[in-house]
C-alpha cells in the first residue's frame, strides 16, 4: 500500500463508521475538488450506492460555472441533492457589502444550520484538511456541534484509535471529516490516479485559475499556466503562498476561521 | 511518482513551556515547508501584538493559544528531507490537556521528547514518557532544547540524559538519541553547531531520517473486524478494515466470537480496478462469503489457525483522561476495533503516578491523568490479542457516559476466572465473598477504604483467616449470601460446606453476610424474614438487618500522599 491507499482506506473507513454509528447523516457538496473527492470515496466506500443525501448550502453568490456544474454531476452519479439557500438573508439584500464575515455567517453557517434544523441530522460530513488553515488542523475527525452548531474547540473530546466520539445527546450532531489528514497535492494525486470529473475552473485559462473556488466575489484566481493535473501538482510542490490565499474572508482578521468556524461554519 | 514516497508520523512530547511547538515551528521555517502566508500572518500577529515572532504560533492557531503562549489542543502538519515525507505532531504539555496530548501521540511512529536544559526533566516529561510506553512507541529521542539558557554546558546535558535515561530504562523506553539543542537559534536542529561543537551525534533532522517504519502487519495472523454489512443489491458485501495479515478469494474463514465457518467467495469493489484476488492489512475492502450467516459488527473474522482471543475477563494497562474517576463497579463501555460492550473493572492491580512512577498500593480508582494495571470483564466475550502479538486488536477504549474517558492495552488473560475473586468453592459452586477485606481510615484522604487482598480460592477442608487486622470472626461461623443464595459453613477455622439457602437452618452462633456484617438474627422467623425482605444494595434493609460493627472495626492508616 502506498501513501494514497493508506489515506483512501482510512477515509473509507471512515465514511463506513459514519454511516453506521450516526443516525441520520448528510455530507455537504461544495462542487470543489476536496468534496468532489468526497463524493467519489463515499462511491467507493458503499459500492457505487449513495445511502445518504448530498447538501449544497448556496450563497446565490458562487461562480455561476459551479451551479451549471453541480447539477451535471449530481445527475451524473445520481445523488440526492439537497440545495438550500438562506433565502431571508437573500431577500434582505445580505452580500459582501455588508462584511464579509457577517456575509459567511448569514449565507453559509446560518444556512446550514438551517438544514440541519429542518433535516435533524445526526451527522455531517465534510470535506476539510487540517492543512487548509489553522483552526482547521486542530480539528477532529469526528467532531461535535452542539444544538446551535457551536464547535467548543477548547475542550475536545479524546480521540484514538480510530475509535471515534460516537455518543452524544440528542440534538447535538458530529462533523464528519473523513480527508482530513489529505493535504493538496494529495487531493490532485488522487483525483489524477482515480480519473475523479472535475469543474474545470481549477484550470488555468489566459493565464489565470482558481487554485480554491467560493463565491464570487470573495474569491480570487491565482497566476498560472497550468492546464493539466501534472503540470497543477509541479506548481504546488513549488508554490509558496497558501491555498486559502486567494480566499478573501480569511484574510480578515487574524482569527476570522476560527471564530467562523466556532458559530458553525464548514 | 511522489505519492509512493514513504510517510512517518512523528510526534513532539514533554513539560509545557518545554518549546515543543518552538522545536516544530523552527524546523518547518528551516526546511521551508511553511507557505508564506503562514509566517506574514505570524509576523502581523506579533506585529499587532507587540510581541517578538514566535515560531509556535504557526502552530498554535487558535487566539487562546497564542494570547496565553500554551498549546491547547494537537496539530499536525507536514514537512519532507529528501529521505521521506513527515507528518510532524504537536502536543499540548500541560496537564490540563492531557486527554489533547495522547490523542496527538497515540497515532504516532516515533517521538521526540523534548526537555528544558534550564529546568531540566518535570512532571510533564515523565509523565508523557510513561504514555508513550503505554501507546506503544518504541522509537525515541530525547531532545534537550534551550542550551542556550545554560551556556551549552556538556556537563549539565550530560546530567539530564542520565537522569532521563534512568527513568526511561524501567519503562523499557531506550531512546535512540539524547540530542542538545536551541531550537530559539537554531542549533543542532537542522544544521550542525559549532556552539555545542563537544557533540558529535546527528542533529534533529538527522536523527528523524534515522526512525524506521514498523512494518509487520501484513505478516501477522488475519483480524479482520466486521464494521458493518450491506444489502443494497442482491450482494450480501461483509464491509470493514484488515487490521492485520492478508486474505484472499477461496480461504477458508473462522467467523469469531459465534465460531461458525465458511469461504470467501468474493471481494467486492466500486471500480474494477480495485477488485483485487488478496487484501491486506490496512485496507478497507468488502467480501462476500459461500455461505450466508446472520453476520453482524464486531465479529472477527480470521484463519482456522491462530485465531483471535475469545474471552471475557483480561489484564490491562490503562490511562485513565475523565474527569470522573475510574471505579470498581460502575458499568463502562469498552470499544475495541469495531466491538462495543458493556464492561466494569474487577480489580484495580496496581494505581502508578505517572510522572513519579509512584504506586498507590490498594487503590480502588484511578483518577484523571493516573495510569493503573487494571483487570477488566465484559458482559459478553470479545475477540482481541495481547497487545505484545497485535497492538491493533490489542488495544482498547473506555467510554463513561458520551465521552472517550479511558485508553488502555491488554498485557494478559487472568489465570483463571475463579482466580480473580476470592471465593469459596466446593464441587461446581462458588460463593464470591469480600469478608476478609481489611477496611482501615486514610488520614492523609481522610476517607473510610478498602484494601484489596490477593484474590484467594478457599475450597472445602482449606483453613481461613477467620482472625484480620479489622475483623474478629470466631473459628465456628455461618456466611448467608443472599445476592447468590448460599450460604458457607466454617467449623474450626475450616470451610466444611457451601449449601443453598434452602438447605440451610438458623442456628444460634456467629453469621455474617458476604461481606463481614453481622445479621440480626436470633430465630429461624428472623431467618425467614430476613430472606424474604431481602434487596440487594438497599439501605433500608441494610440497616434493618445489618450491623457493621458486630464483627469488625476501621483502622486507622496513613494513607499515601
Amino acid at each position: 500500500m502506498d501513501h494514497l491507499d493508506a489515506l483512501e482506506a482510512e477515509s473509507i473507513f471512515i465514511l463506513r463508521e459514519s454511516y453506521k454509528k450516526l443516525g441520520k447523516l448528510g455530507m455537504l457538496w461544495s462542487i470543489g475538488k476536496d468534496s468532489t473527492v468526497l463524493l467519489w470515496l463515499s462511491k467507493k466506500a458503499f459500492f457505487g450506492h449513495s445511502p445518504f443525501p448530498f447538501i449544497h448550502v448556496d450563497t446565490k453568490h458562487k461562480i455561476p460555472a459551479m451551479i451549471e456544474y453541480r447539477d451535471k454531476i449530481a445527475k451524473e452519479f445520481n445523488i440526492d441533492l439537497i440545495v438550500h439557500t438562506n433565502q431571508e438573508a437573500i431577500d434582505a439584500g445580505m452580500g459582501p457589502d455588508h462584511g464579509r464575515l457577517v456575509c459567511c455567517k448569514a449565507l453559509k453557517t446560518d444556512g446550514l444550520q438551517q438544514v440541519v434544523t429542518k433535516y435533524e441530522f445526526d451527522g455531517l460530513i465534510l470535506g476539510i484538511r487540517s492543512d487548509e488553515e489553522g483552526s482547521r488542523s486542530k480539528e477532529r475527525i469526528f467532531s461535535e456541534r452542539n444544538k446551535d452548531s457551536e464547535w467548543d474547540y477548547t475542550n475536545q473530546a479524546p480521540e484514538l484509535w480510530d475509535q471515534f466520539k460516537t455518543d452524544f445527546p440528542k440534538g447535538n450532531h458530529i462533523r464528519v471529516h473523513p480527508i482530513l489528514h489529505w493535504n493538496e497535492i494529495d487531493i490532485w494525486t488522487y483525483i489524477q490516479r482515480e480519473n475523479i470529473p472535475l469543474i474545470d475552473l481549477y484550470f488555468a485559462k489566459n493565464g489565470e485559475r482558481y487554485r480554491s473556488l467560493g463565491c464570487a466575489e470573495c474569491t480570487g484566481k491565482i497566476k498560472s499556466n497550468a492546464v493539466t493535473i501534472d503540470q497543477i501538482i509541479e506548481e504546488l510542490k513549488h508554490t509558496t503562498t497558501g491555498e486559502r490565499a486567494g480566499r478573501a474572508q480569511d484574510q480578515e482578521d487574524s482569527y476570522a476561521m476560527q471564530k467562523l468556524r466556532k458559530d458553525g461554519y464548514m | 511518482m511522489e505519492n509512493t514516497r514513504e510517510v512517518l508520523r512523528i510526534v513532539a512530547v514533554g513539560h509545557v513551556d518545554h518549546g515543543k511547538s518552538t522545536v516544530i515551528g523552527r524546523l518547518l521555517y528551516d526546511t521551508k515547508s511553511l507557505p508564506e502566508g503562514a509566517i506574514d500572518k505570524v509576523k502581523r500577529i506579533a506585529k499587532e501584538t507587540g510581541k517578538p515572532f514566535e515560531y509556535a504560533y504557526l502552530l498554535d492557531a487558535f487566539e487562546e493559544e497564542q494570547k496565553q503562549g500554551i498549546t491547547i489542543d494537537t496539530t499536525s502538519l507536514q514537512f519532507h528531507t529528501d529521505k521521506r515525507d513527515y507528518v510532524i505532531i504537536d502536543a499540548p504539555g500541560h496537564v490540563e490537556f492531557l486527554k489533547n496530548m495522547i490523542t496527538g501521540a497515540a497515532s504516532a511512529e516515533a517521538a521526540l521528547l523534548i526537555i528544558d536544559a534550564k529546568e531540566g526533566i518535570q512532571e510533564q516529561s515523565k509523565r508523557h514518557g510513561y504514555i508513550l510506553s503505554l501507546l506503544g512507541i518504541k522509537q525515541v529521542c530525547v531532545v534537550v532544547n534551550k542550551m542556550d539558557l545554560i551556556d551549552y554546558n556538556q556537563g549539565k546535558f550530560n546530567a539530564i540524559k542520565n537522569e532521563m535515561n534512568a527513568f526511561l530504562k524501567n519503562l523499557n523506553v531506550h531512546p535512540m538519541s539524547y540530542i542538545p539543542i536551541s531550537a530559539f537559534y537554531g542549533e543542532n536542529l537542522t544544521t550542525k553547531s559549532e556552539k555545542l561543537s563537544w557533540y558529535k551525534g546527528e542533529t534533529v533532522l538527522e536523527a528523524l531520517d534515522l526512525f524506521t517504519q514498523e512494518e509487520g502487519l501484513e505478516a501477522k495472523p488475519l483480524r479482520f473486524p466486521i464494521q458493518d454489512v450491506y444489502k443494497f443489491d442482491n450482494r450480501r458485501i461483509i464491509a470493514g478494515r484488515i487490521e492485520a495479515g492478508s486474505l484472499n478469494v477461496g480461504d477458508e474463514i473462522l467467523i469469531s466470537p459465534s465460531n461458525r465457518t465458511t469461504k470467501v467467495k468474493s471481494i467486492e469493489a466500486f471500480v474494477e480496478k480495485d477488485r483485487l484476488g488478496t487484501v491486506s492489512a490496512g485496507m478497507s475492502v468488502g467480501i462476500t462469503f459461500e455461505d450466508e450467516f446472520f453476520n453482524k459488527r464486531g465479529e472477527v473474522i480470521s484463519h482456522k489457525k491462530n485465531a483471535p482471543i475469545v474471552a471475557d475477563l483480561f489484564k490491562t494497562n490503562i490511562f485513565w483522561m475523565g474527569k470522573n474517576s475510574f471505579v470498581k463497579g460502575k458499568k463502562y463501555k469498552i470499544k475495541l476495533v469495531t466491538q462495543e460492550v458493556e464492561c466494569e473493572v474487577i480489580a484495580f492491580n496496581k494505581v502508578i503516578d505517572a510522572s513519579t512512577l509512584g504506586t498507590y498500593v490498594n487503590a480502588l480508582e484511578a483518577k484523571t491523568n493516573d495510569v493503573a494495571e487494571v483487570t477488566i470483564r465484559t458482559k459478553e466475550k470479545i475477540c482481541f490479542d495481547k497487545f505484545a502479538d497485535n497492538q491493533n486488536t490489542g488495544r482498547f477504549v473506555i467510554v463513561d457516559g458520551y465521552d472517550v474517558c479511558g485508553g488502555g492495552i491488554i498485557s494478559g488473560l487472568v489465570d483463571s476466572e475463579g482466580l480473580i475473586v476470592t471465593s469459596f468453592i466446593k464441587d461446581e459452586i462458588k460463593l464470591p465473598i469480600d469478608c476478609f477485606d481489611e477496611y482501615y481510615f486514610d488520614m492523609n484522604a481522610l476517607e473510610i477504604k478498602k484494601d484489596l487482598l490477593k484474590a484467594t480460592q478457599y475450597k472445602i477442608g482449606d483453613n481461613v483467616p477467620f482472625l484480620g487486622e479489622s475483623y474478629e470472626y470466631t473459628k465456628d461461623f455461618d456466611v448467608i449470601a443472599l445476592n447468590a443464595s448460599l450460604v458457607a459453613k466454617i467449623r474450626a477455622g475450616k470451610l466444611i460446606d457451601v449449601i443453598t439457602i434452602g438447605e440451610y437452618s438458623y442456628v444460634d452462633m456467629t453469621i455474617i453476610n458476604e461481606k463481614g456484617f453481622g445479621i440480626n438474627l436470633t430465630s429461624e422467623k428472623d431467618l425467614l424474614s430476613y430472606i424474604d425482605d431481602y434487596k440487594e444494595g438497599n439501605e433500608v434493609f441494610a440497616n434493618k438487618w445489618l450491623n457493621f460493627t458486630e464483627y469488625r472495626a476501621i483502622k486507622f492508616r496513613d494513607g499515601i500522599e
